[in-house]
């Protein structure tokens, strides 16, 4: 064997070590990131909603607002330009008087204005029905903020720090409700839900005639908001 | 020809020109950099306004970019002389407002260096990306209608490319026009006689930007403008204005006599604080009133005035799109129609804007564009209209 094989072989050898550290890695973490298996996949089967009784939704209660801040790493600040997904809203009935207050936040409709309007996908609807935005494709446009009947979209007007790793966020992008969708994911309910001291938020799958939700719905009086425009919410309200 | 016979001014007018316009481009670019740097933060905008002033400027170039083309369409599609000689110019004009509009947009995004993601990825459902290729098949249909009509042995092809190029226009303002008429729950907009309306507003908004860059054309090349042509073109721009004005009273017309838009009529129109100054002492007294006076006046209509009349034009058209896009954004969403409500997010309150300069300078910033354009096009192509002045 001359010189030349030696090193020939030297380099070979070298090269596929280097290449194997290179790639083993990656390799490694394309495997953790895959998700579920197809069996555990979102199905169209499932409709997530809640259902939110806002005869026992107490006035000057925030309780829901907090929980979301804290569960998606919002700032809670209350400047026009600071991300809001969930917000207590205070109705008066400009006929009778009548006072109410409810939580308000992305509807999850069935057929979202937001998804329609965008332009590159970036919105878009979960089988289960859930409406996220896909924080790379999204170009920051606001297109869907224009077109949300529901003024659920905040948009990221500054630079962001300690995010939660489980609900990242962009500067520059739209992001609303997730109907925290990574705990929904692991069999848990949406924070707002969770932290309701008066369990007036309902979370469920309206597709399962045996769901809580299902069987209140078919039971008792609800209405979607802006059910004039037919978008058929994911979020459905009582006593209002 | 006088053309041939003052280079020198010319040319130092044309670096002086360019300079002036690339210091404007330079502090748009110094705005985009700031907002890139800080986010939009720095900007007027919010989650109640979330488009501004820039949006201001980009429709309204994008706007005149395809009324500007009216000149090449008389004088391709209908054959009309006078307008002939100046369809490139018109062209020309097209391309750089249409350049110095998409710009501001893009500019404008949360996310601009994503950009090729709004190429690359297409939700077919939505007129952004249709208007995406209406604009860059506006910019092809353009071009080659300006090459049919400089290459001479092209010309017979100019007809045809001028028909296509007519027919692009319609289609790329009505998709401006849909992209207000989609929004189904905002009360201003969600209405199909936008684009329509845009349609007959950039005929008289692309006439006025033409009439004013015809004329610093003509007085910078000392060369005179034809009074018959002068009268034509400018009769046309009044007939415009009139249309257009038709236009925006129909729309509010209409807005008035549905119960459910009273109130956002009544905000826009009278106690909208600057929204209703903007409109009636904007838009509708120098926009149109004053311009038209101007027109056809007996004893005015002449050149001077008319240049008045088109710099009023414009000015009442930043004035239209300022209440329209802005104010109609900060009038709140009906979420709870029949309930007054109030919240931490802005509900039921009327959104408040304050225009920042880095959003200021990014609109002009895209004027810059479309004016360097014009000026190095004019500069190295032949787009002065050739005709010998009959009278003066």
């Amino acid at each position: 064997m001359n010189e030349s094989d030696i090193q020939r072989r030297q380099f070979l050898k070298t090269s596929v070590g280097a290449a194997a550290v290179a790639i083993a890695p990656g390799m490694l973490l394309f495997d953790m990131a895959h998700g579920k298996a197809d069996s555990e996949a979102v199905s169209g089967k499932v409709r997530w909603g809640m259902l939110i009784n806002t005869a026992n939704c107490a006035d000057g209660c925030n309780d829901c607002v907090t929980a979301c801040n804290r569960e998606n790493g919002l700032s809670g600040g209350l400047s026009s330009t600071d991300s809001q997904w969930i917000r207590k809203i205070e109705l008066k009935d400009m006929r009778t008087g009548r006072e109410l207050a409810l939580p308000m936040m992305c509807q999850h409709c069935e057929h979202p204005p937001c998804v329609d309007v965008c332009p590159t996908g970036a919105s878009f609807k979960r089988a289960d029905g859930i409406v996220l935005v896909d924080k790379h494709l999204c170009i920051g446009c606001r297109y869907c903020m224009m077109a949300c009947p529901y003024k659920a979209r905040s948009f990221v007007h500054g630079p962001l720090h300690d995010q939660n790793p489980d609900v990242p966020r962009g500067k520059g992008t739209v992001e609303s409700c997730t109907m925290c969708v990574h705990r929904v994911d692991q069999g848990k309910q949406p924070a707002c839900a969770e932290a309701c001291p008066n369990k007036s938020i309902l979370f469920g799958d309206l597709n399962d005639p045996e769901s809580e939700i299902a069987k209140k719905v078919r039971s008792e009086a609800s209405v979607q908001v802006r059910a004039d425009l037919q978008l058929n919410t994911g979020v459905r309200y009582q006593g209002l | 020809m006088s053309d041939n016979s003052i280079p020198k001014l010319r040319s130092s007018l044309f670096y002086g020109l360019l300079s002036f316009g690339g210091l404007i481009v330079l502090c748009g670019l110094y705005a985009v950099h700031m907002m890139e740097e800080h986010g939009h933060i720095i900007t007027g905008m919010n989650n109640q306004i979330v488009w501004g002033i820039p949006h201001v400027f980009a429709i309204f170039l994008v706007i005149a970019a395809s009324g500007v083309l009216n000149v090449s369409s008389i004088g391709s599609v209908f054959n009309k002389p006078a307008y002939k000689a100046r369809a490139p110019l018109a062209g020309l004009l097209s391309i750089a407002m249409l350049a110095g509009g998409l710009t501001v947009l893009m500019l404008d995004l949360g996310r601009p260096d994503r950009i090729i993601i709004a190429a690359t990825y297409y939700n077919i459902t939505s007129v952004f990306a249709w208007n995406i290729l209406l604009y860059s098949g506006m910019f092809a249909a353009v071009a080659v209608y300006l090459w049919t009509m400089m290459e001479k042995r092209m010309n017979v092809w100019s007809k045809p490319a001028g028909f296509l190029v007519f027919v692009w226009r319609f289609v790329l303002t009505t998709g401006t026009g849909v992209i207000f008429s989609f929004l189904v729950a905002r009360q201003a907009y969600g209405t199909a006689l936008l684009p329509p309306m845009f349609i007959v507003i950039s005929f008289a908004w692309g006439m006025a930007v033409f009439h004013v860059v015809q004329s610093a054309i003509y007085a910078w090349n000392q060369k005179s403008l034809d009074e018959y042509v002068q009268k034509r073109m400018r009769n046309l721009m009044g007939v415009f204005v009139i249309a257009a004005l038709y236009f925006v009273a129909a729309y509010h017309l209409t807005n008035l006599y549905f119960a459910r838009q009273a109130d956002f009529e009544h905000f826009i129109l009278v106690d909208g604080g600057a929204y209703p100054l903007i409109f009636w002492a904007g838009y509708i007294c120098l926009g149109n009133l004053l311009p038209l006076l101007l027109i056809y006046h007996p004893a005015l209509g002449k050149g001077k005035c008319v240049l008045a009349a088109s710099l009023l034009i414009i000015a009442g058209g930043f004035s239209l799109l300022y209440v329209f896009i802005i104010g109609g954004q900060a009038f709140p969403l009906s979420i709870f129609p029949g309930f007054e409500v109030s919240s931490t997010f802005g509900d039921g309150a009327i959104g408040q804007y304050q225009p920042s300069m880095p959003e200021l300078l990014l609109g002009m910033g895209g004027v810059g564009i479309s004016f360097m354009i014009t000026a190095i096009g004019i500069r190295v192509l032949d787009f002065v209209p050739h005709e010998i002045p009959k009278s003066n």
